[in-house]
């Protein structure tokens, strides 16, 4: 039977391929039209390093980052590369997710692409989709709800911060090139960030 | 002798600007190109630009050139990578134009210029007027 982080991983893979013209399509709007094709160049090749019998979280997390490090290409990989390898420290040699752990994985990923983007929220990044959704969990967990739906809240939030980024200027990328004329549209990286945390709800879910 | 990598999202840039710049030092062996995917698509590769820089490197360290957007990225988690591993090279990234960088690049280090001095050397190009 695959591991539990295999099956996360290649829900996460699936719902990035599936939206590949979607992501596309939106940095077509505001970038350089490449996050879905290289998002899902991506992860291809992650599902082609893993092995469904890799149980360690840890190992396979800074696998997946490695791989999204060398094979996606545009900025989108060094951001996610990162996120997933800082995440894969907090879980090295575990292969269960508690609560707290994914209250760590939020918070390790998104320092880690706080890190290498250095950008802060409201610059129209995959962060304001993230951070929200992060101290969404984090409250929910607080008060007492289980995994599953305090991550079912952060994904409403960060469905939410995806909408707020149609409502203001990038300061970050490619699109900060258009200035204003990026007012309107949505970010593809707050979105392929709230696909990703679908997925892994997803997962959680049917598991 | 200080080593330097170019690093472009485009191979056939990053292999253009070594040839170009190697015409200023034609025995300079520590200058490797790091452009593009493993299957020449557009894109930046942090563990080929690290790969690079361990093959740049003899010892004094390396002078990374990169062009535009990912390129400084994939080049800063380059670095972390080299260090994750505990290799110890110094490794630095040039805020400079890549081509009229390399040039001035590749001519400091070929003179036996320490890191600091090929950085420097790197970075004035950018205030060159050209008309």
């Amino acid at each position: 039977m695959p591991s539990g982080i295999y099956e996360c991983i290649s829900k996460i893979s699936d719902k990035i391929i599936e939206n590949k013209d979607f992501l596309t399509e939106l940095d077509r709007e505001i970038g350089d039209s490449d996050h879905g094709i290289n998002m899902a160049r991506g992860f291809q090749a992650v599902m082609e390093k893993l092995s469904p019998d890799e149980s360690d979280i840890g190992a396979v997390l800074k696998k997946v980052g490695m791989t999204l490090l060398s094979k996606v290409g545009g900025a989108s990989g060094p951001l996610y590369g990162t996120a997933y390898m800082e995440a894969g420290k907090v879980m090295a040699g575990k292969t269960e997710v508690n609560s707290d752990d994914m209250k760590l994985i939020f918070e390790s990923a998104i320092a880690g692409i706080q890190k290498r983007g250095k950008a802060v929220k409201g610059e129209k990044t995959m962060l304001d989709a993230l951070i929200p959704a992060s101290e969404k969990y984090s409250q929910k967990i607080s008060e007492g709800e289980n995994l599953i739906s305090a991550l079912e809240s952060a994904c409403e939030s960060a469905r939410e911060g995806v909408e707020f980024t149609k409502t203001i200027i990038a300061t970050k990328g490619r699109a900060s090139y258009l200035g204003e004329r990026s007012i309107g549209h949505q970010d593809p990286g707050a979105t392929s960030a709230t696909l990703t945390l679908e997925a892994i709800l997803n997962y959680m879910k049917a598991k | 002798m200080v080593g330097i990598v170019i690093v472009s999202h485009s191979w056939k840039i990053s292999e253009g600007v070594c040839d170009l710049a190697r015409e200023m030092a034609h025995d300079f062996e520590n200058l490797i190109s790091a452009g593009g995917l493993d299957d020449g698509s557009i894109g930046t590769d942090a563990q080929r630009i690290a790969d690079a820089v361990v093959e740049a490197d003899s010892g004094d360290g390396v002078v990374i050139l990169a062009d535009i957007g990912s390129s400084i990225m994939s080049s800063e988690t380059a670095i972390e990578l080299l260090e994750d591993e505990g290799r110890e090279i110094n490794a630095v990234i040039a805020d400079a134009p890549i081509v009229e960088g390399a040039i001035c690049a590749v001519v400091e280090a070929a003179n036996g210029g320490t890191v600091d001095s090929v950085l420097r050397a790197a970075e004035e190009s950018k205030d060159t007027s050209k008309l």
